[in-house]
């Protein structure tokens, strides 16, 4: 399973967001892309996913063009999980999850065994099996992060896109969602590609980390190769140094000491009336 | 914080057979049959009550053809097909309602944001007004749903549909048809007018078989083509990118799904004018019932609201006899509370942090 994108160009008509970018996501891997508000990452993501038309360029899969292969296909092998998704109202855990087996079932056939396996093994891996005949509306936001990855995780993809699944999470829940990647990646080979807001969860998390600045890579490759002072600051324009996070070892930015500002008040204009 | 979970918890059995696999909820299927049950009671009643009251049992006797001539004639004649279009109306309008309110994704929807109900309104008053063939009123309603639904999904197409735009194109065009329908009925002739009226609130009275057979092909089509496009709808109510990532074409699928919606409703205002409030309630009360969400509820859609519109129509008939109501005047006095009452809910905040 391999997904790559060359020469390409994204963009919501006007100027490109994302311009000329060619990438390779290796494959096996858990890969996070970061970069600093509008560079362009969740672009980039929304462009390897075909929820955006490449304006040049191409997304490949295996070597064949996203916009070549049906879109069924493409579900079978690329799942996500959309930044902020949302559901109707009254839907249970279970029919989410369910519904992620979209892409394998027909008219006919919507409730096999393998179906059936799947949904039950997604709710376990995700600890909300003892949730499934809950509504998500009745959930905390760390519950139902997990049902929304159970549903992708039911889709059966071989690669998993997430755009910034930690999001809105307090920190034991974004630890939660992160070790399960993690977990998927390591027992069960699952390609892992995220937007990640946190530097240092992507250290942590990553083998590959794609920096993005300005619509184009900035440098990509494992955290201990990819993340220092100097493109911290070109990247996020953030003076940092970095130290071995004292768990994992890997890099780990600590904002540099602060400058004091002073807060004068501005000079009163003399009043006219 | 979390609030009680409102609904308990129903028995689920897998079927399976060869290539066919479906997941059964066994209180969809209990409420189904208790829907089944009713409308044949209601149908049963509809045909026996009214100014020429027949006893259940000559019913019965005239259904399988042993009956009076004269019970033949008001049964089969006048009160059967009265019956039959308030179901086949009320099976078109839940299920076109569920479609909408499930695409846009807001509980309040109806197939009149579409602008299905305002066109119908005013073509079928202009050939009450206007002075042409009553007979071509369910032609002309139907013609005017379909020319204002194209119009709305026109405006509101841009490289794609959006629901947010459909919403307000609608109500805009709606705006506009009404201020049409307005001025028909301030220009007509009184009598003209009074007739308008009532078609426009959505009656049952005097239909024929020439309104039922119209109908009946409209759903026999119609049903299969919701029952194909179900999955899809259910994908379309997660959102657009979720939708995509399932590997729903998600464009061809909405434009698939608002041409069943319309013509669904469509169909219903041809029969009986604009029935109110049956498109919106419907949905409601079948989620209420099953305790399921999204097009799992369509057969319980259709049912419920067969039901609903023969049950207020009997009571229409009844309440003021020997004056007969439009059926479209009791289902807004059910409706217009049961409206407010989710509105009411709606301003709750409900979900968890």
């Amino acid at each position: 399973m391999s997904l790559r994108a060359h020469d390409l160009t994204l963009g919501y008509g006007g100027t490109p967001v994302v311009a000329d970018l060619s990438l390779e996501l290796p494959p096996g891997a858990v890969t996070a892309i970061v970069g600093a508000n509008a560079c362009g990452k969740s672009t980039l993501l929304r462009g390897l996913i075909r929820l955006l038309a490449p304006s040049s360029g191409a997304v490949l899969l295996d070597g064949t063009e996203l916009a070549r292969l049906g879109t069924r296909e493409v579900a079978r092998r690329l799942g996500l999980l959309p930044q902020s998704p949302s559901a109707p109202e009254g839907l249970t855990v279970e029919d989410l999850v369910a519904r992620g087996r979209y892409p394998h079932q027909s008219w006919l056939q919507q409730f096999s065994r393998d179906d059936q396996h799947h949904i039950d093994w997604a709710l376990e891996v995700t600890d909300t099996a003892a949730l499934r005949r809950r509504s998500l509306d009745a959930l905390s936001g760390g519950q139902r992060q997990r049902a929304w990855i159970a549903m992708a995780l039911a889709q059966d993809t071989e690669t998993l896109l997430l755009d910034e699944p930690t999001t809105f999470l307090d920190m034991a829940h974004q630890v939660e969602v992160l070790d399960l990647l993690a977990d998927l990646n390591r027992e069960q080979g699952r390609t892992i590609v995220m937007v990640l807001h946190d530097l240092n969860q992507a250290c942590r998390y990553a083998d590959h980390i794609v920096a993005m600045h300005q619509g184009r890579i900035h440098a990509q490759g494992p955290p201990s190769e990819v993340v220092d002072a100097e493109m911290v600051r070109t990247v996020f324009g953030l003076d940092v140094r970095v130290v071995p996070d004292p768990e994992e070892h890997t890099p780990m930015c600590v904002p540099a000491k602060r400058r004091r500002r002073r807060l004068d008040a501005p000079e009163q204009q003399p009043t006219v009336t | 914080m979390t609030r009680a979970d409102p609904r308990p918890t129903s028995r689920r059995v897998p079927v399976r057979a060869g290539g066919f696999s479906r997941l059964l909820d066994l209180r969809l299927l209990a409420v189904c049959a208790g829907a089944l049950v009713v409308g044949v009671v209601a149908i049963a009643l509809s045909v026996s009550v009214g100014e020429f009251p027949i006893p259940l049992g000559d019913v019965a006797a005239t259904l399988v053809g042993s009956g009076t001539f004269s019970d033949e004639f008001i049964i089969v004649g006048l009160r059967l097909p009265r019956a039959l279009v308030g179901l086949g109306c009320g099976m078109a309008l839940g299920v076109s309602g569920l479609i909408f309110q499930t695409l846009v994704r807001n509980p309040l929807a109806a197939p009149d944001i579409i602008g299905v109900t305002g066109g119908a309104s005013l073509t079928g008053v202009a050939i009450l007004i206007l002075g042409a063939p009553p007979a071509l009123l369910p032609l002309g309603a139907f013609a005017g749903a379909v020319a204002s639904a194209t119009l709305v999904y026109a405006l509101a197409w841009r490289g794609g549909l959006s629901p947010y735009r459909l919403v307000l194109i609608g109500i805009a065009v709606a705006a506009v048809s009404v201020a049409g329908t307005q001025y028909l009925l301030v220009i007509g002739d009184l009598i003209d007018v009074q007739r308008a009226a009532v078609w426009l609130v959505g009656s049952l009275n005097g239909v024929t078989w020439a309104e039922f057979w119209p109908l009946f092909v409209g759903l026999v089509l119609l049903f299969p083509a919701t029952a194909a496009l179900a999955r899809a709808l259910d994908a379309l109510s997660l959102s657009e990118e979720s939708a995509t990532a399932l590997g729903v074409r998600v464009q061809r699928s909405r434009l698939g799904l608002v041409v069943v919606g319309a013509a669904l409703a469509a169909f219903a205002v041809a029969a009986a004018g604009p029935i109110g409030f049956v498109a919106f309630i419907a949905p409601h009360l079948a989620r209420r019932l099953t305790g399921l969400t999204g097009a799992a509820v369509l057969p319980a859609t259709a049912l419920v609201g067969g039901v609903l519109v023969m049950v207020c129509d009997l009571v229409a008939r009844l309440v003021l006899a020997p004056v007969e109501l439009p059926v479209g005047v009791v289902t807004a006095v059910v409706g217009a509370p049961f409206f407010l009452y989710l509105l009411h809910r709606a301003n709750r905040p409900v979900r968890g942090g």
